[in-house]
């Protein structure tokens, strides 16, 4: 009775909104908003001296590097592929191509720790494809990078294969009619329209790579300064009941993840109206 | 998804055999980017896939059926099993009241729902995994109590199903609110005003209209709650036969270089996935279609 008497703007005939948004919100308080707001509090009890020391310390500040340059590079990489992807999936026929389409999920849907040890084992320096390579990628950074791959994949060609589905053939053909080759076209017609959803997929990708545990830390090699992502420092320092410093770190995350969610929520919606106006 | 129409030439036209049209891309860039898009999936996404299976299977069949029959493999079946079950309805009860609430009302503060309800994607599991040990661990909030009644929640079965329950939390809601704000109120109102009760509406009015959407954020849902890794490695204590998930007995014997054992448990959580990807393939279509059809209706 309360919610719909103090927050409902139009009244409505249908029933079970008080029983509905009650539920949502104890069940949404009790598992997400109680325990994130544990995690301010605790780091709270560090002074700000202390706080700082915990995040900013050589160890830390090289797993910030490696985890925010590695996901920085991951999501490049799937941008520019997963654009590739995403268009010769709407565009294209060809043999194989339902299987290619269903196999992008696979990150979704395969557990990471599967994952972590199924590229160790294949970029490894006996592994089907590490063997071929003059370098090597399992227990280096390059490994880390590799997993985040994997990862974000999925992220950009399911943002971007919606908009280039819906892009409609005659501004494509307008531009043909007025002269632009097909290079033309693409560069100063499609990817306009696209390129919202290109940079929501890429931050969707770099954001689910800052937070990956999984699939890292088998490939990884985790010396601390070198192949040490930040998750697996929380870890450590979890293991070492290290709480406030495991927590103050956490806290540092928690809000880059944030700021990214928010940017996020900003890019698609501007994505929404540069369709709406395509 | 509309497949584009092949140029067809024009009867009659001399030299118009195959002739690309205006907007297409010639033959040679077309069969280049498709050769990079598969080139880059099957690098990436394929050959791991089907490493799984191989390295399962490469010391032979009798080892690949140890390895999932001995009872410490079994009791990380179970366990994780168990977890989903309780995961997955909980979260699938909370997505029909939130989306109940979300799509059909207009109230203050919406906006700022549908944002807490996205936050469990945007936290690293490890992260998620530390919330419930500041909560419940023995030096957390609620440790003391926990201990003085005897209580385990942390390295015990209920730290994991919790944590769980955090990490694949919106995934049910997140399908049904977009169908259901497209499907408006209309048939809702109309059943009331026939006389349906609230319940009487809600079974045979607002379910059967939701249930592919329903099915396939269980499906995605279950999938990550069977598969998690890092939050669940933070609250288990990876106490074999007792704590230990599939995932987590996957990296035990694998940190043990038991590689066939880790690779056969593996290659079950990766059918799993093959499953998963086959069952959303087919519902997928389903949900598309109820989609567009509700577009077509609201032209």
């Amino acid at each position: 009775m309360i919610f719909s008497r103090t927050l409902l703007r139009r009244h409505s005939v249908l029933p079970g909104f008080d029983l509905a948004l009650g539920f949502a919100l104890l069940y949404l308080s009790l598992i997400v908003l109680i325990p994130l707001s544990a995690a301010f509090l605790k780091s709270f009890t560090l002074s700000w001296s202390e706080f700082w020391a915990a995040t900013t310390s050589p160890r830390v500040l090289a797993s910030y590097r490696l985890t925010f340059g590695a996901s920085l590079a991951a999501a490049l990489l799937n941008a520019f592929f997963g654009l590739i992807v995403a268009w010769v999936l709407v565009r294209y026929q060809f043999w194989g191509k339902r299987f290619v389409d269903a196999l992008v999920d696979l990150p979704f849907a395969l557990p990471t720790a599967v994952a972590g040890i199924a590229l160790t084992a294949i970029y490894a320096q006996n592994g089907w494809i590490g063997q071929f390579l003059p370098f090597r990628v399992s227990f280096t950074p390059l490994g880390v990078f590799v997993a985040l791959v994997f990862i974000g994949l999925p992220f950009v060609v399911r943002t971007v294969q919606p908009v280039l589905e819906d892009l409609s053939r005659e501004l494509e053909e307008v531009s043909a009619t007025l002269g632009a080759n097909r290079w033309q076209t693409f560069r100063r017609v499609i990817f306009p329209v696209v390129m919202p959803a290109l940079l929501t997929g890429f931050a969707l990708a770099f954001a689910r790579a800052l937070g990956e545990y999984g699939s890292v830390i088998f490939i990884a090699g985790n010396i601390p300064m070198v192949s040490e992502i930040t998750p697996l420092l929380i870890m450590t320092r979890l293991e070492q009941f290290d709480y406030a410093e495991a927590t103050a770190i956490a806290v540092v995350m928690l809000i880059a993840a944030f700021v990214l969610l928010l940017l996020i929520n900003a890019l698609q919606a501007w994505s929404r109206r540069r369709q709406g106006l395509a | 998804m509309s497949a584009i129409p092949l140029p067809t030439p024009a009867p009659g036209l001399p030299g118009a055999a195959r002739r690309r049209t205006a907007t297409e891309e010639p033959a040679w860039v077309r069969r280049a980017l498709i050769g990079v898009a598969i080139g880059f999936m099957t690098l990436f996404l394929f050959v791991p896939l089907v490493a799984v299976f191989y390295e399962a299977l490469a010391r032979g069949v009798g080892v690949f059926v140890a390895a999932v029959t001995e009872p410490d493999a079994l009791a990380a079946i179970r366990l994780t099993l168990l977890v989903a079950a309780i995961a997955v309805p909980l979260n699938l009860v909370f997505g029909i009241a939130a989306s109940w609430a979300i799509a059909k009302f207009d109230f203050r503060g919406k906006n700022l729902l549908l944002t807490f309800i996205d936050l469990p994607f945007s936290v690293s599991p490890v992260i998620a995994g530390m919330l419930f040990v500041l909560l419940f661990g023995a030096q957390g909030w609620f440790g003391a109590w926990l201990v003085e009644h005897d209580v385990q929640i942390i390295f015990a079965v209920p730290g994991i199903v919790l944590a769980t329950i955090f990490i694949t939390f919106p995934f049910v809601a997140r399908e049904l609110i977009p169908l259901m704000q497209a499907q408006g109120t209309e048939q809702e109102e109309a059943a009331r005003v026939l006389g349906a009760s609230g319940w009487q509406m809600f079974w045979r009015v607002t379910l059967p209209n939701v249930k592919w959407a329903l099915l396939y954020g269980v499906i995605l849902c279950n999938a990550r709650a069977m598969g998690e890794f890092g939050a669940v490695s933070v609250v288990s204590g990876h106490i074999r036969g007792l704590t230990n998930t599939m995932p987590l007995h996957v990296e035990i014997l694998y940190n043990e270089y038991q590689f066939a054992a880790a690779f056969a448990m593996a290659s079950l959580l990766a059918l799993l996935a093959l499953l998963t990807l086959l069952l959303k393939f087919l519902v997928e279509q389903r949900v598309r279609a109820q989609m567009r059809q509700v577009g077509d209706r609201s032209e």
